[in-house]
């Protein structure tokens, strides 16, 4: 098993190194950093469905929380939004908000007063309708003032960045506790689809709150934790070297953060808390009936997850500088994940990692690599006299897609465990 | 009775239609979770597929001179549908019989299926790029605009050829179906195999031919849906995968399972979205002069903004969901 790992672990570093003599080092350097962050999320993804058995198809959504957070707090400040009427306004959109809850739980208690059955749930519909009623007749205004003449969005903090990943990991704890609550209770499939339908509201609502995330416009450039190629580009070096230095300085960050989470949920992963977890993915009516709150725990198991999906979004929009929330696809930021969990092998940190880190290049490659099949095609259908193949350029960009299909269908066909599959310990009997 | 024509017009007419679309997909995805338990995700590249495949056959005819009455998208689409149905039993032996006799669970199927979705959306766009087709390109779209002015209207009632012809196919195929799943022995079998597959399966149904008609009949209407979609709209390799949710919404809400649930569920969901983006300011205009200056209408009173039109539809699917999860019609839960 462990001769297997590292044999694939050797094959994927030769592979990296034959990326970088073909297409140089500075697109590696960046590849690589992507792939640290990719790796993180998958590690999150890892232990909400490897140690859980969780379904969650909503990674998208805890991406865009992790970009926005990124992007509220180190982003620089935006003073026309401080020194106009828009934080006021806000201020009451928030009181509405807070009102328009108080609402609801009081409707919720209406069975205290003797509503029940029917009419208790009529009242709880009628609170809900009151409260978003009351919240958009504050919310409107404010984000068309905001919009129009209170410095067109909120702006930043301006933070360190670090910071900036903490909150998005934070906030997007603070979700998953929410729809964790919501939805843990329903089964498998049913799970996938409320969690897609739920990051697709997410996405909705970062895509047209433009008062808070500048919507469609996007925002850029977000600042680097490290320092950027411009910098050392002032102190006097090339850019060649600048962009390499700077990248590899972005790429010690995040394989420092990559080591210490690896770290921390390796060893929860082995002791007893990992044992519980296991437990309840492989039977959790057992676990209960041990004593195991089988809710609280997988709620819990949802939210730590969570956290790193934020902390990895944050990080790859920390990367490339922008947040572009139209950017964001189900395709490219859920089910790419899955298919990097399940052929690396879920259950398995180890197996996560690598199946992240090999996706992502085959994931990046696949379009230079069709490119260069299709030009030679191209070529040898032009010699036949058959002509050229039209718009190379464009199809070789959708190959990723069905690239990605093929290796999800095989792997689920020739390696269901995955690649680096799960390793079951026994303690011998006693 | 201005406004009464513009609330059919914006409300129902395209209400209906929409939910003619999701109910068409989710009578598939119903009918392949109540025979193989498994949430199929690539439904929705059936739909896109039979959709090129009917424009590929009517480019065809259009090349050949064929000219027919009623545009040539619903002339070719039974022999799309056949075609369609082929792909769909090929994609089922291809790679999820090989899974289910291997006895994977069912979200091992799912994430097949997703699979799957990728490889046919990648497929697809290799050979047709990601620009958007249209069927009426070679001829016209009708356009009917019955005139309501003899009750009091200015605005004529409007509705296209395609929305008019695709609401009675719908009808139709609904019908049969109903009568399929009520009179014939195969529908009863497969009634029989989504109640208890264990049970059909020792009272001697043919398993494995109920699970072939399954794939012939979802992939034929998802054909069906697909290029009804395209004919409304336009054609496009995202076409059903945006609708995809909505039309899992509509298939839970009317309960997993149940194919006249779909139906209803469907309905349901198109005319919820386009309910709550419809701007009610239109239609009570009126009340503008009874009311007082300060309770004024304002310019839009709508439930959503335009732009959470298919936030709607998720938002129905977490809340059934969690408030009733076997749907509206008592489908499958476990």
């Amino acid at each position: 098993m462990i001769q297997r790992s590292l044999a694939l672990f050797g094959g994927l570093f030769v592979l990296i190194l034959v990326i970088g003599w073909v297409m140089g080092l500075p697109f590696t350097t960046s590849r690589l950093v992507e792939a640290a962050a990719y790796a993180l999320i998958a590690l999150g993804l890892n232990i909400q469905w490897g140690y859980g058995g969780l379904f969650n198809f909503g990674i998208m959504g805890f991406l865009m929380v992790g970009g926005a957070a990124v992007t509220f707090i180190s982003y620089p400040v935006n003073p026309a939004f401080w020194g106009s009427d828009g934080p006021m306004m806000l201020g009451r959109a928030l009181f509405a908000f807070a009102g328009g809850a108080l609402i609801v739980l009081a409707a919720r208690q209406a069975h205290r007063i003797g509503i029940t059955g029917k009419w208790r749930g009529a009242l709880i519909v009628l609170a809900w309708f009151a409260a978003y009623v009351l919240y958009r007749s504050q919310i409107d205004p404010a984000a068309a003032y905001i919009e129009s003449s209170g410095g067109g969005w909120v702006g930043g903090l301006g933070g360190h960045p670090i910071l900036g990943w903490l909150f998005g990991g934070v906030l997007a704890a603070g979700i998953a506790y929410v729809i964790g609550k919501i939805c843990l209770g329903l089964r498998t499939d049913y799970l996938a689809i409320a969690t897609i339908g739920i990051s697709e509201i997410i996405r909705a609502l970062i895509k047209n709150m433009d008062w808070l995330t500048r919507g469609t416009l996007t925002v850029s450039p977000i600042p680097w934790p490290t320092p950027l190629p411009q910098q050392y580009q002032a102190q006097g070096m090339d850019m060649a070297t600048s962009l390499i230095a700077a990248r590899a300085g972005f790429l010690v960050l995040a394989l420092v953060v990559l080591a210490i989470v690896m770290w921390l949920i390796s060893r929860a992963y082995s002791g007893p808390w990992g044992r519980m977890m296991r437990a309840i993915r492989d039977n959790h009516i057992s676990a209960a009936s041990m004593g195991k709150n089988v809710t609280a725990r997988q709620l819990e198991i949802f939210v730590f997850g969570s956290v790193l999906m934020g902390i990895g979004g944050a990080m790859l929009v920390s990367f490339v500088q922008i947040f572009d929330p139209s950017s964001y696809q189900p395709i490219n930021h859920t089910f790419l994940i899955w298919v990097m969990v399940i052929v690396g092998g879920a259950g398995n940190n180890w197996g996560a990692l690598f199946g992240a880190v090999l996706l992502w290049l085959i994931w990046v490659i696949s379009e230079p690599l069709s490119k260069a099949v299709f030009d030679f095609v191209s070529m040898w259908s032009t010699n036949f006299g058959w002509g050229a193949i039209p718009e190379i350029e464009a199809r070789s960009a959708q190959m990723r897609v069905f690239v990605l299909g093929l290796v999800v269908t095989i792997a689920l066909r020739f390696a269901p465990k995955g690649l680096i599959p799960e390793v079951v310990k026994r303690e011998d009997a006693r | 009775m201005t406004e009464l024509v513009f609330f059919i017009n914006q409300v129902v007419i395209s209400g209906l239609v929409l939910g003619c679309i999701y109910a068409l997909g989710a009578i598939g995805i119903t009918l392949i979770f109540g025979i193989l338990r498994f949430a199929h995700f690539a439904h929705s590249e059936l739909m896109t597929g039979g959709a090129f495949i009917a424009f590929l056959l009517a480019s065809a005819f259009a090349a050949w001179g064929i000219v027919t009455p009623i545009p040539t998208g619903f002339v070719v689409l039974p022999i799309a549908m056949v075609l369609t149905a082929i792909l769909a039993l090929g994609i089922d032996k291809g790679f999820y019989a090989p899974l289910r006799k291997r006895g994977a669970k069912p979200v091992t199927l799912l994430i097949a299926s997703i699979g799957v979705t990728l490889m046919i959306q990648g497929l697809i766009r290799l050979f047709f790029g990601a620009g958007s087709y249209s069927f009426f390109e070679t001829e016209p779209k009708e356009v009917f605009r019955i005139d309501m002015a003899g009750l009091g209207s200015t605005r004529p009632l409007v509705i296209t050829e395609p929305q008019v012809l695709m609401i009675l196919v719908t009808a139709v195929s609904v019908v049969a179906l109903h009568f399929f799943l009520t009179r014939s022995r195969l529908g009863k079998a497969m009634r029989a195999m989504a109640d208890n597959a264990d049970l059909a399966q020792v009272s001697g149904i043919n398993t494995a031919l109920v699970v072939r008609v399954t794939w012939v009949i979802a992939g034929a209407l998802a054909c069906m849906a697909g290029t009804m979609l395209a004919l409304d709209v336009t054609l496009k390799p995202d076409l059903a995968f945006n609708i995809i949710l909505p039309i899992f919404a509509a298939a839970i809400v009317g309960g997993l399972g149940q194919a006249y649930g779909a139906i209803a569920g469907g309905l349901l969901i198109g005319f919820a979205e386009t309910l709550a983006v419809f701007n009610w300011t239109m239609l009570l205009r009126p009340l503008n002069a009874v009311l007082p200056d300060w309770m004024q209408l304002p310019a839009t009173l709508a439930l959503v903004p335009t732009e959470y039109k298919l936030t709607v539809a998720f938002v129905i699917l977490v809340v059934t969901l969690l408030v009733r999860p076997t749907g509206i019609f008592k489908g499958a839960s476990s």
